[in-house]
């Protein structure tokens, strides 16, 4: 396989695999991380998540849209260290407008169904971030990057 | 189920928690066999071990570096050191060892032991592990022992069990290992015996030597071989052996001696003890209900089963499972010493002497056919002595492996290469041309207009003592662009090896590297006065061994490199008179035989080109942080250049780090301008390693596709501690 595809193809597969992620955010130079619910888009250009308008993460990216969210196959285990993967991914945040509100809920509410009355409050906002690189860490210390052309 | 149990107390449901070899001998002892008093660590205490220590992860972590598959065998054998060494540090938990010394003492309190393995896994009626983890015989006195059992948990995981295992399938994060601790039988002759001979399935197989059987399962002393008629149990044939040597017990293990004449002239068994033997394996056949393959001692008149097993494959060749090739990997003492005389005394003159000869004959005075000849011959020289490179050089590396396991069994380092120091500072061919090559840049140091013409390109009006020191350079090692193998295009002149130099004169002298004689010293010391007696003899003399193996994987590709220069130098001739003759500097026509030969030669495999990153819709990867096995201590940074072809060494300069595919010792010349090493291929004794070791480089290697994902220019950190380089700068 191409090497590039073959990236893309694990970070697929991670990003399928896991429903949570950390999502770190900064106000006045101080970072915030929070955990989220996730999905991403196929071709891995964006990835959505809901927040409530009241918390700190949505203040946080309402003043500052630079993101880092962090995305892991880890399972509290010993065996992590050699067989874990782990994805950190750079982007740019902003809650989404209605012309995409619709299919997005869709694609998230697909993999989080449980999760229907709380992404359709009119008090949350589904936030999509624009993915600018991917780091992928496997193998305890293997570190390869994606980026992504715009 | 308890850490250690008595054969005795072994049952059924046991089997898995005490191995095949564990459980043969439990039932054994049961049917009224003989067999010695028996205990049996289970396979529980070493998953307690390898768990409460953190080993466990340590060695998946070490075995995750990189895929499986991309490992070479010598990087495979880095990882099987390096764990056997975790091994040798880590003790046994306290609460285990005070248990396992409880049941040892009361059982085998001042009597000499065997440990043997006996992995779960041996068991699998397709798999046959019998030689791929180690046993220790006379072993004495509880910590011994227990050292002992932990050399043997380590051998689950020497370079031959794991190519196995993976050639097999078998799932490496699952091996598990019992061991088996019996008295030792001191018996004056010993043997294996085979139930049915795979070759006809009527027959039977006696094989004995003198003394203990150790010899006859390594391969270090051949055996007498009885052929039996499995119906009646009588002898078909005998084929005696050539018995010079037997394994006898010594202080703390075994050793070979020779064997006195009055036993030598006399076979081990006689017609009536051949018929014993042969009669007890066709009663363990009948006992397990399969033909067994069984390990035999005869103590003055009592005969003794050790151990028993299935005989996996019943089929003419014991080689189809390919564990013959796994064990081959591991060459004896003795075998390195016949080797290293073969080389020294007879193939490294070989390849000079054929060198000289070549170098002597006047190519520019062959007519045509007689050159297209020439270099047909040449290139059959040259491939003859890659052959003899493979076969009897290559291997002729194990001596540096076999020193090193001695080493870190005795010394337990904090570094399992350590041993590295001890054979470093040989005098290396390859150090010897780059100090020639300091000489010369030296002369253009202080020399000013020296160094001016060769900068302007200006070669007519050398300095004549610089000129006379370059012709004995290149006389000595080429030109540096043509010695590299595959390079069939030398480019005029010498002018890249000018390049190097002036690179060299700009910057200060770079000194080889550590360590210190006086340290050095204090190292020989310290592993010799680890023996004593007989024992540090052979030491010393296999830290000779090891020092020429080390020297050997440098100097042999040198001379190589010799070699394939005089083949160049007959290709150069053919290519410049065809030159002539089509820019109408010569007018009589080329035979044809020399276009074919010299045109034809340009096909034969060079430096592969190493596919490029095509960026797929808008995605471009990158390394960032790549794993390999770390092969020099050290930290550097610098930018990158990378080697696709030869001409680009020309290119290199002061403070770049080094990235190639695999460096051979004739182009190590850059070195001493790097300031560190990246290489695919891996190894911690491979060539570039061992120079970069030389001086004192941060090295790393089995980088998979190093020179693809790493361009030139880029700035690369290379750790040499923890085997990882690090691409591009660090923001985001």
């Amino acid at each position: 396989m191409d090497p590039t595809e073959e990236i893309r193809s694990r970070l697929r597969d991670l990003c399928i695999s896991q429903k949570l992620a950390v999502v770190a955010t900064q106000s006045g130079g101080q970072p915030y991380a929070s955990l989220v619910a996730f999905v991403t888009s196929d071709d891995l250009r964006h990835v959505f998540f809901v927040t409530a308008r009241t918390t700190r993460k949505f203040a946080n990216l309402t003043k500052d849209s630079r993101v880092a969210v962090l995305i892991n196959s880890s399972a509290n285990r010993e065996s992590d260290f050699h067989d874990a993967v782990s994805v950190t991914v750079t982007g740019s945040a902003e809650e989404i407008g209605d012309a995409e509100r619709d299919h997005v809920l869709s694609l998230y509410l697909s993999k989080h169904p449980y999760l229907e009355d709380f992404a359709q409050a009119p008090s949350c906002a589904v936030i999509k971030v624009t993915t600018k690189s991917y780091y992928m860490v496997k193998n305890f210390q293997n570190v390869m990057e994606l980026h992504i052309d715009r | 189920m308890s850490w250690i149990v008595n054969a005795e107390n072994i049952n059924d449901a046991d089997r898995n928690q005490v191995g095949g070899k564990g459980y043969a001998l439990a039932l054994l002892a049961k049917g009224g066999f003989a067999v010695p008093d028996t205990l049996c660590v289970t396979s529980e205490t070493y998953q307690e071990y390898v768990c409460r220590t953190g080993l466990r992860e340590r060695i998946l972590l070490e075995l995750n570096r990189k895929g499986f598959k991309d490992m070479r065998w010598e990087e495979i054998w880095d990882c099987a050191t390096r764990i056997r060494n975790m091994f040798l540090r880590k003790p046994i938990p306290f609460e285990i060892e005070e248990e396992l010394k409880k049941v040892i003492e009361a059982q085998f309190r001042g009597k000499s032991v065997v440990v043997r393995s006996s992995a779960p896994e041996e068991d699998a009626i397709s798999a046959s592990f019998a030689g791929l983890h180690e046993s220790y015989v006379n072993i004495k006195g509880v910590d011994a022992i227990l050292d002992h059992i932990r050399k043997v948990w380590a051998s689950l995981w020497s370079d031959a069990a794991l190519l196995y295992r993976q050639e097999i399938g078998l799932d490496v994060a699952k091996s598990s290992m019992a061991v088996v601790i019996q008295e030792i039988i001191v018996g004056d002759k010993s043997g294996v015996v085979f139930s049915k001979s795979p070759i006809d399935h009527s027959q039977g197989v006696v094989e004995s030597v003198h003394g203990l059987n150790q010899g006859l399962v390594d391969g270090a002393v051949e055996p007498d071989r009885w052929i039996m008629d499995r119906k009646t149990n009588t002898i078909i044939s005998h084929t005696p052996a050539q018995r010079t040597h037997w394994m006898i017990p010594d202080k703390s293990g075994v050793q070979r001696a020779a064997l006195p004449d009055e036993i030598a002239n006399r076979a081990p068994l006689n017609a009536e003890e051949v018929s014993r033997v042969f009669k007890l394996v066709l009663d363990a056949e009948g006992y397990f209900e399969s033909p067994q393959d069984l390990e035999w001692t005869f103590n003055k008149k009592e005969l003794y089963a050790l151990q028993s097993r299935p005989i996996t494959a019943l089929s003419p060749t014991k080689e189809d499972d390919g564990r013959s090739w796994y064990l081959s990997l591991h060459r004896s003492f003795e075998n390195l010493k016949a080797l290293r005389d073969k080389i020294e005394n007879q193939l490294i003159p070989g390849m000079i002497a054929e060198n000289e000869k070549l170098a002597k004959v006047a190519l520019a005075k062959l007519p045509d056919k007689q050159l297209a000849a020439e270099i047909d011959h040449r290139w059959e020289v040259n491939q003859k002595w890659t052959k003899i490179y493979w076969d009897e050089f290559i291997p002729f590396a194990h001596g540096i492996r076999l020193f090193g396991q001695v080493y870190n069994d005795m010394i337990r380092p904090d570094d399992p290469y350590a041993f590295v120091d001890l054979l470093t500072n040989t005098e290396m061919a390859s150090l010897e041309r780059n100090h020639l090559l300091e000489e010369l840049a030296q002369m253009i140091r202080t020399n000013a207009s020296l160094a001016k013409n060769l900068a302007a390109g200006q070669y007519e009006d050398l300095d004549p003592q610089f000129k006379e020191t370059k012709d004995a350079f290149i006389g000595k090692f080429g030109d540096l662009t043509c010695t590299v193998t595959g390079g069939t295009q030398c480019e005029p002149e010498a002018a890249s090896l000018y390049r190097i130099l002036l690179e060299m004169a700009a910057h200060p002298p770079t000194e080889t590297g550590k360590p210190k004689q006086g340290e050095k010293t204090a190292l020989k010391e310290n592993f010799l006065n680890a023996f004593e007696g007989e024992h540090r003899k052979q030491a010393a003399e296999l830290l000779d061994l090891a020092r020429s193996s080390y020297q050997m994987r440098d100097d042999d590709n040198i001379y190589l490199g010799r070699i394939e220069a005089q083949l160049m130098a007959a290709v150069r001739e053919a290519r410049q008179r065809i030159d002539d003759y089509r820019t109408g500097g010569r007018r009589r026509k080329i035979a044809d035989e020399l276009i074919q030969v010299a045109e034809n030669l340009d096909d034969r495999p060079r430096f592969q080109s190493p596919y490029g990153q095509k960026p797929a819709d808008g995605f471009v990867i990158q390394a960032r942080q790549l794993v390999g096995q770390p092969a020099g201590p050290g930290l550097a940074k610098g930018p990158a250049r990378v080697i696709r072809k030869t001409a680009d060494l020309a290119e290199f300069k002061y403070g770049e780090i080094l990235i190639c595919d695999a460096v051979d010792p004739n182009m190590t010349f850059v070195v001493p301008l790097a300031a560190g090493v990246v290489e695919r291929r891996g190894g911690m004794l491979i060539h570039g390693a061992i120079i970069a070791r030389e001086y004192g480089l941060p090295c790393v290697t089995g980088i998979p596709d190093a020179t693809v994902l790493i361009g030139n220019g880029d700035e690369v950190t290379v750790d040499g501690y923890l085997g990882i380089v690090t691409v591009g700068r660090s923001d985001l």
